[in-house]
């Protein structure tokens, strides 16, 4: 019962190495995806540039959105045709962890950018007079306090 | 079948049924699951800097502008230069799974070398923002400047020398099953930083100059 | 030709013989008791010859079951100089009234409050945490180790020596008075110039990289090594909220990690992140310091609930009511972590709207954990309830965290807050929290496991006296606080002039006084459990009746855990295990892979110390050589191919054969 472990130890050895690293990379890309991911991201970094440099939008929030329409275009390009990403590698966990992380960076943009929209608003040196109301009512009396 | 006695030691015959034990088991290898969440948590450390510059971003106090300091051509060069690392890259993983060792490490090479392009463009831009007055403790909008594309560069430069590392290693071992996983690791680095910089080129200096 | 003195400059920096507070008796006196400790303790070793032993079976070790040990020993160890901490803070603060002064200079006091908080949120909190993570969640999947055994060790290393830094600023230099987390521009380098804020800074960046590291290990472990069968929904709860703690971690801790490097280059290179000029803008720290800081808190509470869920099914002998809604509850509360920071700085000024978001997403994250609180409710209910030790901290948990999450849901209302911020009430509530939740529950975590780590149980008259003398202690020290929060006091003052505030200081102080006494009773627990342990011992692995698969190992377990990996069909998968009639497998036993010690991670985070010791006193010699030193290190071990063996089958034969007699001969 006991005498063959060592050599199907050894054998499981590279058996398992090999035969996880089979199962475990499925997508490494071809050469025609890495040329046409980055032909796509030539494309989606040309436009930006020359929509900046060529002064093409007047406004420039319109050209902000636009930009940052083809940067989230280009990024999902990017992990596709690069990082290989799909929702079968690590059994769904990398894409998983992707919209975690995704969602973690919007909350913390967005709520950072929310906030402190607000706090200097408030609080910044130039805006005082506005948050100072016009008549401050009387305070109560304030012996008991330390 | 009793179910509360133990058996004497050494019998070879309690055959305990296995219903409840598998007698080789090899996990999977957690490597590149780690090394995602790993970037995961790096991307995080660059959304605080973006957020930061999204904040003090204008910032001038007194100081230039973006527009005013940015100059878009060696950004763009820079950019390709990044871009083009990725495909290099990419090519040296196609060697990889043919197990051609020395293709392999000639397309990391030329990763290697365009990655040190773009650092050193990066460096003479900041040495010159610096010498003019402009460092990173002019204005908040260039301290956030210089930390967001600074850390970026320090994990370029970084992703250099680990990149060197593992062509010695690739010389001297060969496409092991563990320089494999070392190499997907570093891809996906790689990879990652670009993404960074699509980031980076777009909001901070594309968006930078804008009025 | 050499300038003998810039050569002196360039290798100490700053650091000169004044750093060493010569002229401050308290510290004195705490250096000499450190002294002859440490060297009582370092001879005793070397007089046992015990330092090969300690390199080569603990130092060295990548095992998570050894590794989780010396992170509950940091923890503890550490817990005494927060403690130390405190009692001198209750003291200053029942004796300063009036024309008292007290024994602490502000100078001196602020320190103190701000050690007190950094130590035991990090070096105190965390390490247990993450100790008792450590050691319960591979053997509770049926796995052997961790995915990552190296970086483990390099985890626990870089958080040792990270408190270890801490500790070193209060014989050479100064730490922080800040508060432990270091508003600017308080902060920064115009009001803080010493070496304080940036002991502060490298201390936790250090210790920041071995949390994080170790957030990503376990979860890649979870994710991946699970016994086949174990299914997410078949998991331990336990497991479950190490889970979702760690990816708490992963999540928050990079946050941490880019504001003190903002902070810290503020101060070294003079940017303007957090200044009051030049385009900074300080309440950006403050916004982003909480986007860590309140996802922190549920990293140290989410394991204490976990704990909790195990204890409470084991002594109640039933299975856990509502384990879908236990788990569902645990990552309704991971994410909505995210969405209530902002509570902490109510008053900062971002007015109703943003106000009212987050006091409303603050409401809603109690309800989670109400639900949690019901469910271990209906577990007792009909159950044939145990009161072993840990089960008497699960029960002073439930009365005592509902109270403080009740002050809580209190302090989620804006306009309460306003009138409450930074008052005595928001102490009392957080170590309401803290302590009937984190410090409960690792009371029980330890009581708990402890037998499954060292093979004899813990004694319970000292540990039901230290039950007592903290639960009481407890209650004798903060109700007070929540009275004078009320009543308006501010925190960290070190002198008051309304002496008829001073009564409830010094009920407080007694209070502390009695938690003194029920650590001093947990750690005569510790010693007369291992001098009787021959009378406590655990024969069989299971001492409790446990339900999940880290009680089917013996105890304590051997090296490799399990010696065939067990196969799942329920959740509880021991207790399903044992009313289905497992037999061990006697035979059978093969070589089994297994990774081997090394003191790379031991060496990488000592050199990371030194770099970061040397940052603090501004030496850029020994900074550059150090991180060179740091780099190659890291480089020669990624040469290191050799990093695993096999333990042959003889030796399984002989480990598993010494507990088959061991069990025969207690049936």
């Amino acid at each position: 019962m006991s005498a063959h472990q060592d050599h199907s130890a050894h054998g499981a050895d590279h058996h398992d190495q090999d035969h996880h690293d089979d199962h475990m990379h499925a997508d490494h890309g071809t050469f025609k995806s890495y040329v046409i991911g980055f032909l796509l991201a030539v494309i989606l970094t040309v436009i930006p540039f020359w929509l900046v440099m060529g002064h093409v939008f007047s406004k420039s929030s319109t050209t902000g959105i636009v930009l940052l329409a083809l940067a989230a275009v280009q990024v999902v390009v990017h992990m596709i045709y690069f990082l290989h990403m799909n929702t079968k590698s690590e059994g769904g966990w990398s894409m998983l962890a992707l919209i975690f992380t995704g969602m973690m960076v919007f909350i913390m943009l967005s709520g950072s950018l929310w906030v402190m929209y607000h706090l200097n608003h408030n609080m910044m040196p130039g805006v005082m007079s506005e948050t100072v109301p016009e008549s401050i009512p009387a305070l109560p009396d304030s012996n008991k306090m330390p | 079948m009793s179910n509360t006695t133990t058996s004497p030691v050494g019998a070879l015959n309690a055959a305990p049924s296995s219903r409840y034990y598998v007698k080789e088991h090899h996990p999977e290898n957690g490597t590149l699951l780690g090394f995602w969440i790993y970037l995961m948590s790096d991307c995080l450390i660059f959304a605080c800097l973006f957020a930061t510059y999204a904040v003090l971003g204008r910032n001038y106090a007194g100081g230039p502008s973006g527009a005013q300091v940015f100059e878009l051509p060696v950004v763009a060069l820079n950019t390709s230069l990044l871009l083009l690392s990725s495909i290099t890259y990419g090519f040296a993983m196609l060697e990889m799974q043919k197990k051609q060792v020395r293709n392999t490490m000639l397309w990391l090479a030329v990763t290697g070398i365009l990655g040190a392009c773009f650092i050193g463009f990066e460096l003479s831009e900041f040495a010159h923002l610096i010498a003019e007055g402009n460092g990173p403790q002019r204005s908040g909008f260039l301290t956030s400047f210089f930390s967001l594309v600074g850390t970026h560069g320090l994990h370029v430069t970084f992703g250099i020398v680990w990149l060197i590392t593992l062509m010695f290693q690739l010389g001297k071992h060969g496409v092991t099953p563990e320089n494999k996983r070392r190499l997907m690791c570093l891809s996906m680095f790689w990879h990652f930083l670009d993404v960074v910089w699509i980031g980076v080129f777009t909001f901070v200096y594309l968006m930078g100059v804008l009025p | 030709m050499f300038d003998h003195i810039d050569l002196i400059k360039l290798i100490f920096g700053r650091l000169t013989w004044e750093a060493i507070p010569y002229h401050e008796p308290i510290l004195i006196m705490t250096f000499i008791g450190v002294a002859f400790g440490g060297a009582a303790v370092l001879g005793a070793i070397t007089y046992f010859r015990l330092w090969t032993y300690l390199w080569r079976e603990w130092f060295t070790s990548i095992d998570h079951k050894k590794i989780g040990v010396m992170y509950v020993i940091l923890g503890l160890v550490m817990l005494l100089r927060g403690f130390a901490d405190a009692l001198m803070m209750r003291a200053q603060q029942a004796l300063a009234f009036g024309d008292s002064a007290g024994f602490l200079p502000p100078h001196h006091y602020d320190q103190v409050f701000t050690a007190h908080g950094v130590i035991m949120i990090f070096f105190v909190a965390m390490p247990l945490v993450t100790g008792l993570m450590n050691f319960v969640v591979p053997l509770q999947i049926g796995a052997r180790d961790v995915a990552f055994p190296f970086l483990n060790n390099f985890s626990f290393w870089m958080t040792a020596f990270g408190g270890g830094l801490v500790m070193v600023s209060l014989f050479v230099g100064e730490f922080a008075r800040t508060g432990w987390l270091a508003y600017p521009p308080l902060s920064g380098i115009l009001a803080s110039p010493d070496v304080g804020v940036d002991y502060y800074i490298w201390s936790l960046q250090i210790a920041g990289v071995g949390t994080l590291l170790s957030g990503i290990n376990l979860i890649a472990t979870i994710v991946k090594m699970r016994a086949p069968g174990m299914s997410m929904m078949k998991m331990p709860v336990f497991t479950w909220t190490a889970l979702c703690t760690n990816i708490l971690i992963v999540a928050a801790f990079p946050v941490l990690t880019a504001v003190l490097a903002m902070l810290g280059l503020d101060r070294m290179v003079g940017t303007n992140f957090f200044t009051n000029d030049m385009g900074g803008n300080a309440m950006m720290y403050v916004n982003l310091i909480w986007i860590w800081g309140h996802p922190e808190v549920y990293i140290l509470i989410l394991p204490a609930f976990g704990i909790f869920s195990e204890v409470v099914s084991t002594f109640c002998s039933k299975r856990l009511f509502g384990y879908t809604s236990m788990v569902y509850a645990t990552v309704v509360i991971t994410i909505l972590s995210y969405l209530v920071w902002l509570h902490h700085f109510f008053t900062m000024g971002s007015g109703a709207s943003v106000n009212s978001f987050f006091g409303i997403t603050t409401m809603i994250i109690s309800i989670p954990t109400g639900a949690k609180i019901f469910n271990w409710l209906f577990t007792m209910y009909r159950g044939r309830i145990r009161f072993e030790l840990p089960m008497l901290w699960t029960i002073g948990f439930m009365i005592t965290f509902v109270i403080g999450g009740m002050t809580g849901v209190l302090l989620a209302v804006p306009p309460a807050d306003f009138v409450l911020h930074n008052s005595l009430f928001l102490i009392a509530h957080f170590h309401n929290v803290i302590i009937g939740g984190v410090v409960f529950g690792m009371f029980a975590g330890i009581n708990f496991w402890f037998p499954k780590a060292f093979g004899y149980k813990l004694d319970t008259f000292w540990g039901k006296c230290s039950f007592w003398f903290w639960t009481i202690g407890f209650y004798v020290a903060f109700m007070p606080l929540y009275v004078l929060g009320l009543m308006g006091i501010t925190r960290r003052l070190s002198h008051f002039d309304d002496p008829s505030l001073q009564i409830w200081f010094q009920i407080a102080a007694f209070g502390a006084v009695l938690i003194a006494l029920g650590i001093g009773c947990f750690i005569i627990q510790l010693v007369v459990s291992f001098l009787r342990r021959e009378s406590l011992r655990d024969t069989t692995g299971d001492p409790w009746g446990g339900r999940t698969l880290e009680w089917s190992t013996s105890s304590p377990p051997p090296v490799y855990n399990f010696a065939f990996t067990p196969k799942v069909y329920d959740t509880d998968a021991w207790a399903d295990m044992k009313s289905n009639g497992y037999q061990r497998p006697l035979d059978g036993f093969v070589p089994i892979h297994m990774p081997k010690n090394t003191g790379a991670g031991f060496i990488i985070a000592a050199f990371s110390a030194v770099v970061g010791f040397a940052l603090i006193w501004q030496m850029w010699l020994v900074v550059g050589a150090g991180f060179v030193g740091m780099l190659a290190a890291v480089i020669i071990h990624t040469f290191n191919y050799n990093r695993d063996f096999y333990i042959p089958a003889g030796d399984v034969v002989r480990t598993e054969n010494e507990r088959t007699r061991l069990l025969e001969s207690h049936v």
